[in-house]
């Protein structure tokens, strides 16, 4: 699929699941989409492999657009981009926008065709 | 030599995984004893692996480690501080190839966390103790700048991290990442005492 994937990283698995159901209502089976919520045992938090697999499962050659919750869930998103081959790290980003609002929006201009940048910016202009 | 001091860290953050977990639970998500727990329990699993292995491979193995298995914002910044401590340490070091080593690590540490001194983090122990070290003190006064250091967090406001989300209510506690960076660097003090 050449649509932009979407991962959601959130410390809950509830939420990054839930946040996930969201966007298939919106979108469907169109974009790419991986989730992934809790640390290494399964508690709240992230994983870093976990986050390194969600971003492989929803993989895109016009990209991968990640939405986040909360500080640690960011850093080990970008943690796990630094461990990802170097063809593709340029075409992982962390966006920095609201996780359930910026993953549906993210996914419905992934959806229509638009290339990464826009994927992010119009994910990002929820934060501005 | 690097084997033990590693045990050593471990042990000590293991020991203490209570403590660190009830001052995170003051101001922040309540995990960062049990999270270094699982991350330290990992690198000492890791360990028998790298023997016999260069001390820089050692340290960039055992932050892989704290990368993977932390699960919190913890992991990549203790995690990065080893891997970058590791990827400049030469074979056999000496104390200026320390103090070169760990300028660079903290500086990493820094980076990755898109933080600098004075947030109420793990930085305002680092830094005053790469300051203390390439300054030529000794391991026990190292050892006690990094303590006062991890004091010092109680009267900062958080600007960085979840504590930040408290604002003036997280002045008066001590910072958890703090405190556990105090508590690897008194241990590498004591252990480079016991064995100079």
């Amino acid at each position: 699929m050449s649509n932009v994937g979407i991962v959601i990283v959130s410390h809950s698995p509830k939420i990054a699941a839930g946040t996930a159901d969201m966007v298939r209502q919106m979108v469907g089976d169109t974009v790419p989409l991986a989730f992934t919520g809790g640390n290494p045992d399964g508690k709240l938090g992230t994983s870093v492999e976990a986050i390194m697999t969600a971003i492989e499962a929803a993989w895109s050659e016009t990209g991968v657009a990640i939405l986040v919750d909360l500080g640690g869930a960011e850093t080990n998103s970008e943690m796990a981009i630094e461990f990802m081959p170097e063809e593709r790290r340029g075409r992982i980003v962390v966006c920095n926008a609201p996780l359930v609002e910026g993953a549906v929006i993210a996914a419905t201009e992934s959806s229509g065709g638009s290339s990464l940048a826009d994927v992010r910016r119009m994910a990002e202009e929820l934060s501005s | 030599m690097m084997d033990e001091l590693i045990t050593a860290v471990a042990h000590a953050i293991i020991s203490r995984a209570e403590h660190l977990t009830a001052l995170d639970q003051a101001i922040g998500d309540g995990d960062h004893g049990h999270n270094m727990k699982r991350g330290m329990e990992a690198v000492l699993a890791e360990l028998p692996t790298l023997s016999g292995k260069p001390p820089g491979e050692v340290l960039k193995a055992a932050g892989m480690q704290l990368v993977m298995k932390v699960g919190g914002a913890s992991g990549p910044l203790f995690g990065t501080l080893a891997m970058e401590l590791g990827k400049a340490l030469p074979p056999d070091p000496d104390r200026n190839d320390l103090a070169n080593a760990l300028a660079l690590a903290v500086a990493g540490v820094a980076a990755r966390g898109k933080s600098e001194r004075g947030q109420k983090t793990m930085l305002d122990v680092l830094i005053p103790v790469e300051q203390a070290l390439s300054g030529g003190q000794s391991s026990a006064q190292i050892k006690a700048v990094a303590l006062a250091a991890a004091e010092a967090t109680i009267a900062i406001k958080a600007t960085r991290g979840r504590a930040s989300f408290l604002g003036d209510r997280s002045i008066g506690h001590m910072d958890p990442g703090s405190y556990s960076s105090a508590l690897i660097i008194a241990t590498i003090c004591d252990k480079m005492d016991t064995s100079a």
